[in-house]
């Protein structure tokens, strides 16, 4: 895997950096400022835990950060790219090749079988169907899924469905992983598996990842770096003491 | 996303909401068995009346006459080419080489002539003309009663019905009921009739020149008075030669036997002066072509030859322009079932991202561009589209079959013959399945559009 080509910046380099970044929704007669004025670096390789209660702005951060969502002012530059001032077609482009997606609630498409699922990104990258066929036995052989190729989601535990979107995101090699609440519909016990596993991609393979989470516990355990959010602004943005490598 | 892969979506996508895709294809399918159904019918009726035209023999032949012959025939010729006097004159090798050119399947002289025939040693006098063993697939023969020339120089005739009726005194008064062939042709049929003509015979010169006969320059015939006789060998309800006229002949003899007979033609008089060879000189040939199509090239070969020539090859036009009009009606009624169809195709995807809205938001958060989703639902509408177009051509087909078969049961009834009236040709079924195809992909542009505009993180958020 190689790492995230980084953008060279006066303190280092990074692998994603948001200035001053916004996202405003109207609401009737309301403004909801859902990002407000977030700025933040994201290291190559990093493991960085955003935190915030509900309604902080914290997974509008992240779909920024994917390139589902355009800010309203500010930037978010990935690999030297600005991803405000990119098309819908480049977007799109970017989401497939550069980034892989979790969420919360899994989102694999129900009326596909597993190892469907996990080769749907790979018919959009138009990867020859043989490469395709060993690409997903390696990615669900690695998660844990060999025995269930075949399934189809509402056949799975949410352990086991949260491997399936595990193994789907990463199956183009993306740099980057953002994780929006990847542990939110799982048992203790399922979730620390699943995060062990992220973790894992992230030591082993180098991948920064960005990822969404209300439970502070799991951020100490398991990040190098904890942002606070609270009413779409970030109020704290410190290390992990608890974890080796963490950055200053 | 490449095709290959769109395709494989695209049907799996139609199987989970089978019974809706269903009854959409369906919908579709039977506007499209209705656009094959209608435009079927007209190539079927356009395909009878060109087969009854052909046999009729109008519609591939060429009357081909000399310059000298049927002044005014060709106005055109007549301003342009060369004065009649000089034009060459229609022989037997002028013959052969007009059964010579490409598409002319064959050259027959058009031997004709009024005569006295005895039946029963009673006179009568009419036109009897000469037929080609090809002329028995015209179709004023198909309802006939007895048989054809049994060969090309048998000594048969065959007979017209209002002749038939004249022989046996049966002549029915104006207005009143026409007695069935059939009756008409039983107490002739084998009978023999006696043709009286005038036969021209060459004279031959034994160099014995009488002061008068230094200025001799070509032939000399005698003209001798002969009788033939005939069996009567069939009866046709039919006019043969409905187009030609007060020429028309009531009495038909084999084509080589009135050749051999050598009867006194109106044009000998006047060739007798100019014809320098001794080969038979015609008044007319009739050129058959192999296809009517062809029938202006050929008629061009024969000009070129220094010939007048006449067909009613306009008229075949004509009728074509007419069948041109007829498809396009056909066409337009038939597609209004297609398009209600298409209203059904724009139902059916709206609902589908409705339904698949959380999907779509899924596919695009993994990578799929807005193009991929358009594709997508592109393929599905194509798809119905080209199920629907192959079950619609199945559908029309069977019904075109039931409705000929129905019809066939009718004509039975009726003592007519069975006619094949529904016609699906090749070109038809593809063209039903590429139409349904095309009206399905336009109704998909709306559905299409609406999907790939879709914002993802909206869509992810439905539930």
């Amino acid at each position: 895997m190689t790492s995230v080509p980084a953008v060279s910046t006066p303190h280092g380099t990074v692998a994603i950096r948001s200035e001053n970044l916004c996202r405003y929704y109207r609401m009737g007669e309301n403004v909801i400022r859902a990002v407000d004025g977030v700025s933040i670096d994201v290291h190559p390789g990093e493991f960085v835990a955003l935190l915030g209660s509900s309604g902080s702005g914290k997974s509008s951060v992240l779909n920024l950060f994917a390139g589902l969502d355009r800010p309203t002012s500010g930037s978010v530059v990935v690999q030297d790219r600005d991803l405000s001032k990119l098309s819908r077609e480049e977007l799109a482009k970017y989401r497939l090749r550069v980034v892989g997606m979790v969420f919360q609630s899994f989102n694999l498409i129900p009326s596909m079988t597993v190892t469907e699922n996990v080769e749907l990104p790979m018919r959009f990258a138009e990867v020859e169907r043989s490469r395709r066929e060993s690409l997903t036995r390696e990615a669900l052989d690695r998660v844990g899924l060999s025995a269930r190729l075949n399934h189809k989601p509402s056949e799975l535990s949410g352990g086991e469905q949260q491997r399936a979107a595990l193994a789907r995101a990463l199956i183009n090699r993306p740099q980057i992983l953002l994780a929006d609440e990847p542990t939110g519909n799982l048992d203790s016990h399922t979730g620390s598996e699943i995060m062990d596993m992220v973790r894992a991609f992230n030591r082993d393979l180098g991948m920064t990842v960005v990822m969404v989470t209300h439970e502070r516990a799991l951020a100490e355990r398991y990040s190098q770096r904890m942002i606070f959010l609270a009413d779409g602004k970030l109020v704290d943005d410190k290390p992990n003491p608890a974890m080796p490598g963490a950055r200053g | 996303m490449k095709i290959p892969d769109l395709t494989e979506l695209a049907l799996r996508n139609l199987r989970e909401s089978l019974l809706r895709n269903s009854l959409t294809t369906v919908g579709i399918s039977v506007g499209v068995a209705s656009l094959v159904a209608m435009l079927s019918l007209g190539i079927g009726l356009q395909q009878l009346a060109s087969r009854r035209l052909v046999k009729s023999g109008l519609f591939d032949t060429i009357i081909v006459s000399s310059r000298r012959e049927l002044r005014g025939m060709g106005r055109e010729e007549e301003r342009n080419g060369p004065i009649p006097g000089e034009s060459r004159v229609l022989d037997e090798p002028a013959r052969q080489e007009i059964e010579r050119l490409s598409n002319v399947s064959e050259a027959n002289p058009d031997i004709r002539f009024v005569s006295e025939l005895r039946f029963e040693d009673k006179p009568h006098l009419t036109t009897i003309a000469a037929l080609p063993q090809s002329a028995k697939s015209n179709d004023a023969f198909d309802g006939m009663q007895g048989s054809f020339f049994s060969s090309d120089s048998a000594a048969e005739a065959l007979l017209q019905k209002s002749f038939a009726e004249e022989l046996l005194g049966k002549t029915p008064p104006l207005g009143a009921p026409e007695p069935n062939v059939s009756e008409v042709a039983k107490p002739l049929i084998g009978k023999e009739l006696v043709v009286r003509y005038a036969q021209r015979v060459a004279t031959v010169n034994e160099g014995t020149a009488s002061p008068q006969e230094e200025d001799f320059v070509g032939t000399s015939y005698s003209v001798v008075s002969r009788e033939q006789k005939l069996r009567i060998v069939g009866v046709s309800d039919l006019d043969p030669e409905s187009m030609r006229g007060p020429t028309r002949a009531k009495v038909f003899l084999p084509l080589r036997l009135a050749e051999s007979l050598h009867v006194m033609q109106a044009t000998d008089l006047r060739e007798v002066s100019r014809a320098a060879s001794d080969q038979p000189v015609y008044s007319s040939i009739s050129v058959r072509v192999k296809n009517p199509a062809q029938i202006q090239s050929v008629e061009d070969a024969i000009k070129k030859m220094g010939f007048t020539t006449f067909s009613i090859a306009d008229a075949s036009r004509g009728l074509r322009q007419f069948f041109g009009v007829l498809y396009a009606f056909l066409g337009i009624f038939g597609s209004l079932a297609l398009i209600v169809a298409s209203i059904g195709i724009v139902n059916t995807l709206v609902m589908a991202i409705l339904e698949r809205r959380r999907e779509i938001g899924i596919m695009k958060a993994i990578g799929a561009s807005d193009a991929d989703v358009q594709k997508l639902f592109f393929a599905e509408a194509g798809a119905m589209g080209v199920f629907g177009g192959i079950l619609g051509v199945a559908l029309g087909w069977g019904i075109g079959q039931v409705i000929n078969f129905g019809t066939n049961i009718w004509l039975k009834s009726q003592s007519l013959p069975a006619e094949h009236f529904w016609a699906v040709p090749w070109w038809l079924v593809a063209f039903a399945i590429g139409f349904a195809f095309c009206v399905s992909l336009i109704s998909g542009l709306y559905p299409a559009g609406r999907a790939a505009k879709l914002d993802p993180v909206q869509a992810l958020r439905y539930e």
